[in-house]
């Protein structure tokens, strides 16, 4: 029928406008290639952490000492993640951390060390090895530094040394640092040293009380502000607000970013954050929830919709038909 | 002071007064229409309705927004997003219109350039046809302007930049349209009264217009044949339904405009819930920042091919280019001289010449999103600008050798 071919023709140009200007376009804008022009593909590697990106780079930088490093570095923590742990050795080895990490809130050379309370159950178990190996290294931010133990939590190398005690604490905390996560917990602990949440009333400080009088209010504010002067100090920029961060990113790009963050964004100061995948998934879960909360009614009310028109366009043929039954 | 009777029924009592049953067969009943057409003709309703859409989720949304550069943003991602009950929906459903009303625009106008539409009697059509063009791209750019995200800034700050006319520096004409030296408070809040409240209000006259420069002439029909309107429409009547040429407009007609607006309703709803990135750009989900320019800097999808016209020439070059490449649009009617109304597989080589201003719109569109930092496609970018240029010329000779078609019985 001649309406057909003239609807599919019409079908057929806005496709290929649509697959023009949207998928083709957005893959050659975001296209990274290396120096010979070569497309780099980034993909996510399911949250596990071995190095794999960190070489890839140095090779690309053709830097053979740091390609050199960095094997031998992610070599390192693939011999230790082969060592068995003892978790009751590890709480000894624990109390190192505490230190820092002790729920003060306060500021360790740029950021608050977060709270570890789930750290074994968001945290990818080769990550936390490399980490307390090298904080610099295992965030693939050591290009930062000079000397990689100026990282604020640097001097650990030197205090947790040997190789049977970092795997007695990384299975410490696989064991008593795990357990149920909420989005809110795993987002906390993992993002908001760095960044703040508006829409959720989260700063760098943590959840914004509510205050009786306005001069509470004013001074918390100086002490935000403060503390995001001293974030800014050490990572350049303040870190963006994440509040409508699911929206402006895709899904591969959030992923990819997480993971490895100098792949989508070479030479950024964000580290890595090694989440496992599910630390990963309370996290997106809980950035949805700011960002993008009709989400889920979305996706519930759209068959719904999409059904009436779908009935509604039967009952009009239906209509039409008869309206048009005695033309021709 | 007229006698009035007193009137038995509603429809009487309305009909003494304003003509009500008048009113219905001047623009429903006896408003004829060719029996002679396609779907494409269901595609003006399809745009007035979706102009209603527009209107509709507009007025929810003018009910929470806030035009202040502090407040815009949130009041949009935030209050309009996750605080008001299904405000989301009527957001996504305006930013969805928004897009798809350029979709069917452009059907629309190629099914005019297509048959012929806009000739011999059909002029003014096309000319506030065109005027309407205009009018929903001033109302898309003014509305894109007000989330205050990163986009809107931007592409606001380059779109106003082009009205320094080049070489001619008026950067005091740019200052004067922004109200500021960059896009600021006042930038917003003049957008914001354009968006609302003077283009809609221009967008509802030129809708008359349109349909008003309709009346005469008629549609138009898919061989473009000649009807003698009052015949045909007495063999209707008559009920000769059969041997008439036309069909009234309700409800014969409308019966399938509104199965063609279900159609389209299925694909509006579907964009709206499950695929809405193309019409509502992640980038502006970053608040405006003046310090960062995107890496990309893109308008929407539907001026792809103007700014592609913009872009690869020199500064003036290119914003004389751009000023021709709309204003031709214009004159269309002008400059096709054949004396055919037919459709373009009847019209020798301006079949050939329709086709090549597909492919060049589309390629230019696409051309208009890739970086022209590579070669190639500024290159492609180039030649299909240049080729778009000279589709005018091109059109205005070989319409004048088409030879006139006799048209049989
Ligand atoms: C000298 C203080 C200090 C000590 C000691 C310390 N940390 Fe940290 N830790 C920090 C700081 C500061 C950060 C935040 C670093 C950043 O965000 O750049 C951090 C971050 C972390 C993170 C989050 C890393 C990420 O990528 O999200 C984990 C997990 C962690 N520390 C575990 C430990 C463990 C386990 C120990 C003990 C073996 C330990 N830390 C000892 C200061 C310390
Ligand atoms: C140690 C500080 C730090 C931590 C911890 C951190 N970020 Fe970041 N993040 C940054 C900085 C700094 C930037 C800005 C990067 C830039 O512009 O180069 C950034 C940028 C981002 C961006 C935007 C990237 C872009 O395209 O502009 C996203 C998304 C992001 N972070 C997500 C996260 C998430 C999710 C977490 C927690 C899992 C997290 N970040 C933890 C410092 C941090
Ligand atoms: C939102 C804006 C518009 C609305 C609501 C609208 C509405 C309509 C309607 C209802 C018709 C009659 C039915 C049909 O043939 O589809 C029509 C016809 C027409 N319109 Fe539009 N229109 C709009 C924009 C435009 C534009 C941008 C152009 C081109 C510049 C245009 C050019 C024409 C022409 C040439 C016809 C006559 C078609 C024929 O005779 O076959 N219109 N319009």
């Amino acid at each position: 029928m001649r309406e057909l071919k003239i609807f599919a023709v019409v079908v057929f140009f806005s496709l290929l406008t649509y697959w023009l200007v949207e998928p083709y376009a957005h893959h050659q804008m975001h296209m990274k290639v290396d120096k010979d022009g070569k497309e780099i593909v980034i993909k996510s590697h399911g949250f596990t952490y071995d190095g794999t990106d960190d070489i890839a780079e140095a090779e690309r930088k053709g830097d053979a000492a740091l390609v050199t490093k960095k094997k031998a570095f992610w070599a390192d923590v693939k011999t230790v993640a082969a060592l068995k742990g003892n978790a009751a050795a590890g709480e000894t080895v624990f109390a190192n951390c505490i230190g820092c990490h002790n729920g003060a809130n306060i500021n360790m050379g740029g950021v608050i060390p977060p709270n570890l309370d789930h750290s074994g159950a968001i945290y990818d178990k080769n990550y936390l090895i490399a980490l307390i190996k090298d904080p610099a290294m295992a965030g693939n931010v050591d290009h930062k530094y000079a000397d990689t133990s100026l990282h604020p939590m640097g001097s650990i190398k030197f205090t947790v040394s040997d190789n049977q005690q970092i795997a007695d604490v990384v299975a410490y905390m696989q064991e008593k640092k795990a357990g149920e996560v909420t989005p809110k917990e795993a987002f906390t602990e993992a993002c908001v040293r760095c960044h703040a949440v508006r829409y959720t009333k989260t700063t760098q400080l943590g959840d914004t009380p509510k205050f009786k009088h306005k001069k509470d209010e004013l001074a918390h504010e100086i002490k935000v502000i403060e503390e995001q002067d001293l974030v800014k100090a050490y990572m350049g920029n303040l870190p963006p607000d994440l509040s409508m961060m699911i929206r402006a990113r895709g899904e591969h790009f959030m992923e990819t970013f997480i993971e490895n963050p100098q792949g989508q964004l070479a030479g950024t100061s964000m580290p890595r954050v090694g989440l496992n995948q599910e630390g990963y998934e309370k996290v997106k879960e809980y950035l949805t929830e700011a960002g993008d909360p009709s989400k889920k009614a979305r996706e519930q009310l759209g068959p719904w919709v999409i059904g009436f028109f779908v009935f509604f366009t039967i009952l009009a043929f239906l209509w039409k038909k008869s309206m048009w039954r005695d033309l021709h | 002071m007229a006698h009035f009777e007193k009137a038995n029924s509603l429809n009487e009592w309305m009909d003494q007064r304003i003509g009500l049953n008048t009113l219905k067969r001047v623009l429903n009943t006896e408003y004829w229409i060719p029996k002679d057409i396609n779907f494409l003709w269901a595609m003006g309703m399809v745009l007035a309705a979706t102009f209603g859409i527009l209107v509709i989720s507009g007025i929810f949304l003018l009910m929470y927004y806030k035009p202040d550069t502090n407040l815009a943003f949130d009041s949009v991602n935030y209050t309009i997003m996750a605080e008001v009950g299904y405000g989301w929906l009527w957001r996504h459903i305006h930013g969805i219109g928004a897009s798809l009303v350029f979709l069917i625009i452009y059907i629309h106008m190629f099914t005019g350039i297509y048959y012929g539409s806009y000739k011999r009697g059909r002029e003014l059509i096309w000319l506030s046809g065109m005027g309407l063009f205009v009018a929903f791209s001033a109302e898309a750019f003014s509305g894109y302007m007000l989330p205050w995200g990163q986009m809107s800034y931007w592409a606001g700050m380059v779109i106003t930049n082009l009205f320094s006319g080049g070489s001619l520096e008026a950067y005091g004409l740019v200052e004067w349209i922004r109200g500021d030296y960059v896009p600021g408070d006042a930038y917003l809040t003049r957008f914001f009264m354009l968006h609302v409240f003077l283009i809609p209000l221009v967008i509802i006259g030129l809708i008359v217009l349109h349909f008003g420069t309709l009346r005469l002439p008629h549609v138009n029909n898919q061989e473009g044949a000649e009807i003698d309107f009052e015949e045909a429409a007495d063999l209707w009547k008559a009920g000769k339904r059969k041997e008439s040429k036309v069909i009234p407009f309700s409800p014969v007609f409308l019966s399938k405009d509104v199965f063609v607006m279900g159609v389209y309703f299925i694909l509006f709803f579907y964009l709206v819930f499950y695929n809405f990135n193309f019409a509502m750009d992640p980038v502006n989900f970053d608040p405006a920042d003046g310090l960062k320019t995107p890496a990309h800097i893109y308008p929407e999808w539907y001026f792809l091919w103007s700014y592609e016209i913009l872009r690869p020439f020199s500064k003036d070059v290119g914003l004389i280019a751009f000023g021709i490449a709309q204003a031709a649009l214009f004159f269309l009617p002008f400059i096709d001289r054949s004396p055919n109304v037919a459709p373009a597989h009847k019209r020798g080589l301006f079949k050939y010449w329709f086709w090549a201003l597909i492919v060049i719109m589309i390629a230019l569109t696409a051309l208009g999103k890739l970086p022209p930092t590579d070669p190639l496609f500024a290159t492609l970018g180039l030649i299909f600008a240049v080729a778009f240029l000279f589709m005018g010329p091109i059109l205005f000779v070989i319409t004048m050798f088409e030879k006139k078609i006799e048209k049989g019985a």
